[in-house]
């Protein structure tokens, strides 16, 4: 009431109060956009112009000896079969089979975690919450030492698969791709010439194919557990979201638990689902960190990833061209399958149109900036 | 006994007494899940330690043993007073405090002016900060190097902290925060006259702040646990943080290099500042990260 009445006098002054306001606004807004637009939008437009010119690295890329080469760069490590080309393609199905390991494992596990811990009857929830999400918040470097420590040849790893009776694998340095190993396994060591004798980006089919390498198996565990917690919490936010009533009815109506959780939970679950897909894949094709701390690609470039190829392509073999190139490829391939996946998962949207009607907060919005933030930071594999 | 279970049984349970056992079983079936999985989750960070106080041979000879056969603190006496550790740890302070200021001061400004203040240009500032969110980090290595070199800040403190205090989710988090918080307070303040930066001192910030904490928590893990801008913006080895310095141990591989108690020390003290923010604001982090605030 009233505030109500103490409103009105403050509208009619307002013009002499706003006065002030445009200046401020200005003021205030000055610092974190000139930042902004000084180290994140100049630098986007610089790096297209490298990726265009011939510039060396030397002296400024705006300079009059820097000539425009077009189409060169790109051109170089997508066509022509050189080096280049082969590196960036080993460098995209490398990380093509990262993701496609990593986001199906992560959010799975993220969800199993969340359902798990959010179990009403379950005492101690604060403490498993906690230890799920600590890997989360500890540096991708330590967490790199660590799991290369793990996986060494007469590490940790190993020596659990031992007492299994298994003879593990010497981690870091087995390039054997998984798919290729499985095949060896039965006997297929040579691919059919349909798919040895076609390439594609300088590798043939059946390179594509040959799955992730024992060695970038190390990178994926790790990417699946620093981020399983992240996630945990944003479907943790979201079950305590959903009404007890329709779970409730549907108790009483005698729907099994796995019922229950496949009919009613996992529909209304879709939003957040979404989010963190989203977020898995732009987090997953930007492993740079672990690379550059654990394997520097190897065993024999099977970790080589389009992020870590630009920073060598730039500043170890100082072709700044084809390295913002790739950056720009990168992102590209970012956008499309944020696109794709967009698509897809718009489709079946459509039958489950009614969970409208539970009214997701908005929260979700605030969180997911939040975890987009998290997921920049470290450029972790797979978005921590 | 039984009435008493009866008692805490939801009414759900009342109604049909026989899935009641069914319930207990399942809650002790949960709780082995859970340990397990826990088990699995701390398992790594124990090795971690107990590594760090081995001898090199008994971390290679017996690399599961939770307590270490021969008790060890040579890494910790290499890494502290024969290595350049303590320098990469006071960069580390160095960059991680001076970004942590810097954004918390330029994010809530920014925020409050996009969320409470009128002026022209507001909205295409606004749709820019949302389009700059997009950019994935990654993709930005290379152009920043050119524009950090360009300024001629590349390898120098500036050129490290500058750049990271530029921070577009941050500002979208507290304008967000600033719009969910009622404006009557800020009014009555601005019909005694206070100017907009003196309310924003005086009034704005202290009622901000757990938008603030979310800012400060993001910023110094953020900052502390970043690797690849220091990649970029550095080359002398006076300039290495902790995370390019440890990342440098491994050079020519950490699965063909041992020096294992050394690598994990060095880790496990890394870990160590963001553990404590952590477990400071753990209740904040895992409940304010989520959103929730049933609890």
């Amino acid at each position: 009431m009233t505030s109500a009445t103490a409103n009105r006098p403050v509208r009619r002054r307002r013009g002499g109060i706003r006065r002030g306001q445009a200046a401020a606004g200005w003021l205030f807004t000055a610092p974190a956009f000139l930042l902004l637009a000084v180290f994140l939008v100049i630098p986007i437009v610089m790096a297209f112009w490298v990726s265009v010119s011939d510039w060396g690295g030397r002296g400024s890329p705006f300079s009059a000896d820097v000539g425009f080469v077009g189409g060169r760069n790109y051109a170089a490590i997508t066509s022509g079969g050189g080096l280049a080309e082969q590196d960036f393609g080993t460098a995209l199905r490398n990380n093509l089979w990262y993701v496609l390991l990593v986001v199906p494992l992560q959010t799975a596990l993220a969800l199993l975690l969340a359902v798990l811990v959010n179990n009403r009857v379950l005492k101690g929830r604060g403490f498993f919450r906690t230890a799920f999400y600590f890997p989360s918040v500890t540096s991708s470097v330590a967490i790199t030492v660590l799991w290369f420590f793990l996986f060494n040849p007469t590490g940790a790893v190993n020596r659990l698969l031992s007492f299994l009776g298994i003879d593990g694998p010497n981690w870091p340095a087995d390039a054997t791709g998984v798919l290729h190993g499985a095949l060896a396994a039965i006997g297929v060591r040579n691919g059919p010439a349909l798919l040895t004798e076609h390439t594609a980006l300088g590798i043939s089919w059946w390179e594509w194919l040959a799955g992730p390498s024992v060695g970038m198996l190390i990178l994926i565990s790790m990417a699946v557990f620093t981020t399983s917690g992240t996630f945990m919490l944003l479907f943790i936010a979201a079950l305590q979201n959903l009404s007890d009533e329709v779970e409730e009815a549907a108790m009483v109506d005698g729907a099994s638990p796995w019922q229950r959780f496949r009919m009613i939970t996992l529909p209304q679950l879709r939003p957040t689902l979404f989010t963190v897909l989203t977020l898995g894949l732009i987090g997953t094709w930007q492993v740079f960190d672990q690379v550059f701390t654990g394997s520097q690609g190897d065993p024999q470039k099977t970790t080589l990833t389009p992020a870590y190829l630009s920073y060598t392509a730039g500043f170890q073999n100082q072709a700044w061209g084809q390295a913002a190139a790739i950056a720009f490829i990168l992102f590209a391939i970012i956008v499309a399958f944020t696109i794709l996946q967009r698509i897809v998962l718009r489709d079946r949207r459509v039958g489950a149109g009614r969970m409208r009607r539970y009214g997701f907060t908005l929260d979700g919005r605030l969180t997911a900036a939040r975890t987009a933030a998290a997921v920049r930071d470290d450029g972790a594999g797979g978005a921590r | 006994m039984t009435a008493a279970t009866t008692d805490t049984a939801g009414p759900v349970a009342r109604r049909v007494p026989g899935p009641r056992r069914r319930l207990r079983l399942g809650a002790s079936a949960l709780y082995l899940v859970l340990a397990f999985i826990a088990i699995v989750y701390v398992f790594p960070f124990l090795v971690e330690l107990a590594t760090s106080f081995k001898t090199d041979a008994d971390a290679a000879a017996d690399p599961l043993a939770l307590i270490p056969p021969s008790w060890s603190t040579l890494a910790y006496r290499q890494l502290f007073l024969n290595s350049d550790f303590p320098l990469w740890f006071a960069n580390s302070a160095i960059v991680t405090v001076s970004v942590t200021i810097g954004r918390t001061l330029f994010d809530s400004a920014a925020g409050y002016a996009l969320a409470r203040l009128r002026f022209r240009g507001r909205g295409v500032l606004f749709a820019a900060l949302v389009a700059i969110m997009a950019v994935p980090g990654v993709v930005l290595l290379i152009p920043k190097f050119l524009v950090i070199n360009q300024l001629g800040m590349f390898d120098s403190y500036s050129g490290m902290i500058v750049p990271l205090v530029a921070d577009a989710a941050g500002v979208f988090i507290m304008k967000n925060f600033f719009e969910s918080i009622p404006v009557a307070v800020e009014e009555a303040a601005r019909l005694d006259g206070a100017s907009t930066l003196r309310l924003f001192w005086s009034v704005i910030l202290p009622m901000a702040r757990p938008a603030l904490i979310t800012i400060v928590i993001l910023s110094f893990q953020g900052s502390w646990n970043e690797l690849s801008h220091f990649i970029v913006s550095t080359s002398s080895p006076q300039l290495n943080t902790l995370t390019k310095g440890v990342a440098g141990l491994s050079a020519g591989g950490l699965g063909k290099s041992t020096m294992y108690p050394l690598k994990l020390a060095a880790a496990a003290i890394m870990t160590v500042p963001v553990a404590v923010l952590f477990i400071a604001f753990q209740r904040r982090i895992t409940n304010a990260a989520s959103g929730a605030v049933k609890e």
